[in-house]
């Protein structure tokens, strides 16, 4: 049995399979906290211990999944061609938003962390943790972080900002399409770009746009806030 | 279809190529996306070829996310163990960023900035 699960073609159906029930109950109960990725997740999980299969095994087999990332993260520049005419005049107002976020992010976790005594490797595993994968995890093991901690955090905070993101603009009354794109791409990296495009196309692509420039600003202000405050 | 999916791998991978230039301080996906914005802004590409590919990837990024989201199995040791500390630093942070950013950026344009 496990011959058969354990091949390209179930864990790729098993991935595409559980995303599309999980967008399926999300439409349906309109509960924003079950967001399609949640759902799928740990449905694979539950199947994946079920069969006693390791992580590594599934890694493998839904590979090309993975790596789709990275194209649809290069298609995003064609998002934001389309979207020009929003950004123009906007330049140096997007640019220092995003370079404030990206510092707010980076301090607050370090003055948290050191609030509640965690470990200097998860500190460094933890500062990059709004900042698209690739990026992320380069940072982490640049500053001594655990890369691994890093992916799975990064993944969570993404999940948790597009879940949460709306609620937060909704209660602090943003308005502004550019606002609520860069936003949700500075603090939930592309898990808010998917939600922001269905908010609209110009969020979707202002939070593609704030993806590129949060991951840039990010790894030039990490070096630069660890040599001040660590 | 094929020409759309061409050109997305041709500027993914001139983004690793400038990325490898660079010593990876930039990864590769997102030199690709700046290369992609500004061949399109000079009229290099063509918008049409690419935009049913790039349609279709970007309103489905979220599913690219869960094998790295599966990963979780393999650390509950390490979130079981800090799990407080990372609900904690989570949510405020996440909010602090969204808080900040619209704020600012919602400001500005109000200013006229």
């Amino acid at each position: 049995m496990s011959d058969l699960i354990a091949t390209v073609p179930f864990m790729l159906l098993l991935t595409t399979g559980t995303y599309l029930l999980g967008n399926y109950i999300y439409n349906k109960s309109g509960i924003s906290i079950l967001h399609p990725i949640l759902i799928s997740i740990i449905t694979i999980i539950g199947v994946l211990k079920w069969f006693d299969i390791p992580y590594e095994v599934y890694a493998e087999k839904s590979s090309l999944i993975d790596f789709l990332l990275g194209p649809s993260v290069v298609a995003l520049g064609y998002t934001l061609y389309e979207q020009i005419n929003y950004i123009k005049g906007k330049v140096i107002t997007i640019l220092t938003s995003v370079l404030v976020g990206s510092f707010v992010g980076v301090i607050s976790v370090i003055t948290i962390c050191r609030l509640m005594g965690v470990e200097e490797c998860i500190i460094a595993s933890l500062e990059p943790k709004s900042v698209t994968t690739p990026i992320a995890v380069s940072l982490a093991s640049r500053s001594g972080g655990i890369p691994a901690l890093t992916a799975i955090v990064v993944v969570v905070c993404g999940i948790f900002g597009s879940i949460t993101g709306p609620f937060v603009l909704k209660t602090m009354h943003i308005k502004s399409k550019v606002a609520q794109g860069l936003a949700m791409g500075a603090a939930a990296h592309g898990l808010g770009t998917a939600r922001a495009i269905e908010m609209g196309a110009v969020e979707g692509a202002i939070s593609g746009l704030s993806i590129g420039l949060m991951g840039i600003m990010t790894s030039l202000l990490i070096p630069l806030l660890e040599m001040l405050f660590r | 279809m094929i020409k759309g999916i061409t050109i997305i791998l041709l500027f993914y991978f001139l983004g690793e190529c400038l990325s490898f230039l660079i010593h990876g301080w930039i990864p590769g996906s997102v030199c690709g996306m700046v290369l992609l914005f500004l061949s399109l802004m000079i009229n290099w590409i063509n918008p049409h070829s690419v935009q049913p590919v790039a349609g279709a990837l970007t309103k489905n990024m979220a599913l690219f996310f869960v094998p790295a989201g599966v990963g979780l199995m393999t650390s509950f040791d390490l979130i079981s163990k800090y799990w407080a500390a990372l609900l904690v630093i989570i949510s405020i942070t996440t909010w602090l960023i969204i808080a900040v950013v619209g704020w600012l950026q919602e400001t500005m344009e109000k200013k006229n900035i």
